[in-house]
């Protein structure tokens, strides 16, 4: 029998989003049931908005003082013991997936599938490889069950509202480690969309030149309710924190619109944005490889371009 | 403390993957292979911390064919003290990397093992964590920042929601994200020196590493091309697209 266990992603008590992307992912495997597991030390309200997701059969819950924080090494034991029953265990493929799914796959002995694209089959997905270079089509062992993480651009996020799924508690009998400690999340708080979710993303490279200048890719963005987004390169030279990078080994996002300012086009950096609905490129280097992949091009000095764009808006 | 890093062989980053015609993987003939960048910031950050005085050796490991030489002097020549050479000819996937690795770690007893957050060919981002995992020791994945004292390493991690700190207790694992720290370069003198330094070969199948449930990858395709868009001329031909797009 196919059950799938969505393994819920939340912080300060609310659901992310990325766990509706999963269980999109999962809904494509037409299961007998899909069932979301939320371990929390209070996951009640976030157990109240997974019930919502159209499709969940169940919410599952596991409260334990433990599970304040999102410690792979203390939720693993607990995931790995949950999945039994299950023949697929998902997670969204963000940091807190990335960091939990293979930590639960070897527990269970099993490979893991990163990153899942498409569902081909119960046992068949595909994947990207070599930065988004190539696609590749693997083929699970249907005799075990599957862990896999979920490429959250890939999916759109299952409708919420509609459904009311019950909501059960979990005794999960696991002895926990206490070899790894949570000490602080510093967070970039931001009263701008979600880089992640948002439908539109301004993103600025080296070419914005400082922290200072930052501020005009702030100010646009916040003109057209923008998240913000940056390269590697402007995270590196300090322009901005780390959480706004995009690319390979930042984030991956499918905006509607995507605006890169003053970034070059590296590979890496097309990797994040490759699901994008329509790419802009501000550029003054009419050769830049981001004109490759750009919907819209202008060549141009960034800090002459956007006060225009802000005229003429 | 004995320090074990991975040091993986992969494509270089530089290099503009093609897809085979018949789908049975991509171009690799002739094609530049470096260390994967990951895993030269984990190698940079081990002998960082034995300059310290934390840690007394730094031993790099390869898991590849028997042509991995060249590729494991290069480590030597950037600082490691030894090698370990895990000889296979087969592509090895992260469940069997981190079972391999457990091995070693019996066998050697580090302190600290120190992985690339992810290998840039497969992307994978698995084996740390599962060596954690079979190992029973705590994971601190993507860090940007590691301090090690009395019997801990505090690391900061590099998370969606921005950096998170954590402590674990040693030995531990640890993968390395980009901004951890920036590699030194190899001098030409360190390349003389890191001839006479060992490499130890290992036999893959003389570690009895249980085999079992792996993927299978049958096919590789090129991801679909974005077509080459319009250019516009100024800021207000670009609003006025965009406003008819029903973007703005
Ligand atoms: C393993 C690995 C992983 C990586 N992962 C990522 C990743 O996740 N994300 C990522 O972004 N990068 C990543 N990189 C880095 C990537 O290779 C590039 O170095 C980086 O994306 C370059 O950033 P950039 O385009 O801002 O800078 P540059 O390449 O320096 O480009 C700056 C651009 O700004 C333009 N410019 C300058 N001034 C102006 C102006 N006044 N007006 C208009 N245009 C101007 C220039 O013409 C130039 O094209 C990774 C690299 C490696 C090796
Ligand atoms: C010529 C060739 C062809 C291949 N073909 C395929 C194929 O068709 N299908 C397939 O699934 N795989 C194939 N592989 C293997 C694949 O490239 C990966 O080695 C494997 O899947 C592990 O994934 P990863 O490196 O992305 O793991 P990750 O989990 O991303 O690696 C993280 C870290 O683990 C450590 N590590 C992992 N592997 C090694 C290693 N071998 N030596 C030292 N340290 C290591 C490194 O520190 C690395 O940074 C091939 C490899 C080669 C050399």
């Amino acid at each position: 029998m196919t059950k799938i266990l969505v393994i819920a992603e939340h912080l300060d008590g609310k659901l992310n989003p990325s766990t509706a992307r999963a269980v999109s992912a999962a809904a494509a495997v037409k299961p007998e049931a899909i069932d979301v597991l939320v371990l929390a030390d209070n996951a009640d309200a976030i157990a109240a908005e997974a019930a919502k997701i159209e499709g969940v059969t169940r919410v599952l819950t596991a409260n334990r003082t433990e599970n304040a924080h999102a410690l792979a090494a203390v939720l693993a034991p607990q995931v790995a013991k949950a999945a039994a029953g299950y023949s697929h265990v998902f997670a969204p493929s963000t940091t807190f997936g990335k960091d939990l799914g293979p930590r639960v796959a070897a527990l269970l002995g099993v490979p893991q599938v990163s990153d899942v694209m498409t569902v081909e089959g119960s046992h068949t997905f595909k994947r990207p490889v070599y930065a988004g270079n190539a696609i590749v089509t693997v083929e699970a062992d249907p005799a075990l069950p599957v862990v896999a993480t979920i490429r959250t651009a890939s999916w759109p996020a299952a409708a919420i509202g509609a459904n009311s799924a019950p909501v059960e508690a979990l005794g999960l009998d696991v002895a926990l480690p206490s070899h790894t400690r949570f000490v602080e999340l510093k967070q970039g708080k931001s009263d701008r969309p979600d880089l992640q979710s948002a439908s539109k993303v301004v993103s600025g490279g080296r070419g914005v030149g400082s922290k200072e200048n930052f501020e005009i890719i702030y100010k646009f963005a916040d003109r057209i309710g923008a998240a913000v987004g940056a390269s590697r390169a402007a995270v590196d030279a300090g322009y901005v924190p780390n959480e706004m990078q995009v690319g390979q080994t930042g984030k991956i996002i499918a905006p509607e619109l995507y605006m890169a300012i003053g970034i070059s086009g590296a590979i890496q950096h097309l990797t994040g944005i490759k699901d994008a609905g329509t790419i802009v490129a501000i550029n003054k280097d009419a050769e830049a490889p981001i004109f490759e992949v750009a919907d819209i091009g202008l060549v141009g000095d960034l800090f002459k371009i956007i006060p225009e764009l802000e005229s003429a808006l | 403390m004995k320090i074990l890093v991975g040091y993986k062989r992969v494509v270089d980053y530089n290099v503009r993957i093609q897809v085979k015609p018949d789908g049975t993987g991509v171009v690799t003939e002739g094609v530049k292979l470096s260390a994967n960048p990951f895993d030269d910031i984990a190698l940079e950050e081990a002998l960082r911390l034995r300059e310290k005085g934390v840690a007394e050796e730094v031993v790099i490991v390869g898991i590849g064919p028997a042509d991995l030489t060249a590729h494991l002097r290069n480590g030597l020549a950037m600082g490691a003290n030894r090698a370990i050479h895990v000889t296979t000819a087969e592509a090895i996937q992260p469940l069997t990397a981190a079972r391999t690795f457990l091995k070693l770690v019996e066998k050697e007893q580090p302190g600290l093992v120190i992985l690339g957050k992810q290998a840039i060919d497969d992307d994978a981002n698995q084996t740390g964590q599962m060596l954690a995992a079979l190992w029973d020791r705590p994971q601190a994945t993507f860090a940007s920042k590691v301090e090690i004292a009395e019997g801990k390493a505090t690391v900061t991690r590099e998370v969606d929601a921005g950096l998170e700190t954590i402590e674990a207790e040693l030995p531990a694992v640890i993968t390395t994200d980009l901004r951890l720290n920036e590699p030194r370069f190899i001098k030409l003198p360190d390349i003389m020196k890191a001839k006479s330094k060992p490499i130890e070969v290992i036999e893959f199948a003389s570690l009895g590493v249980e085999a079992g449930g792996h993927l299978k990858t049958t096919h590789y395709a090129a991801p679909p091309k974005r077509s080459k868009g319009v250019m516009v001329n100024d800021a207000a031909e670009l609003v006025a697209t965009l406003k008819q797009k029903g973007l703005l």
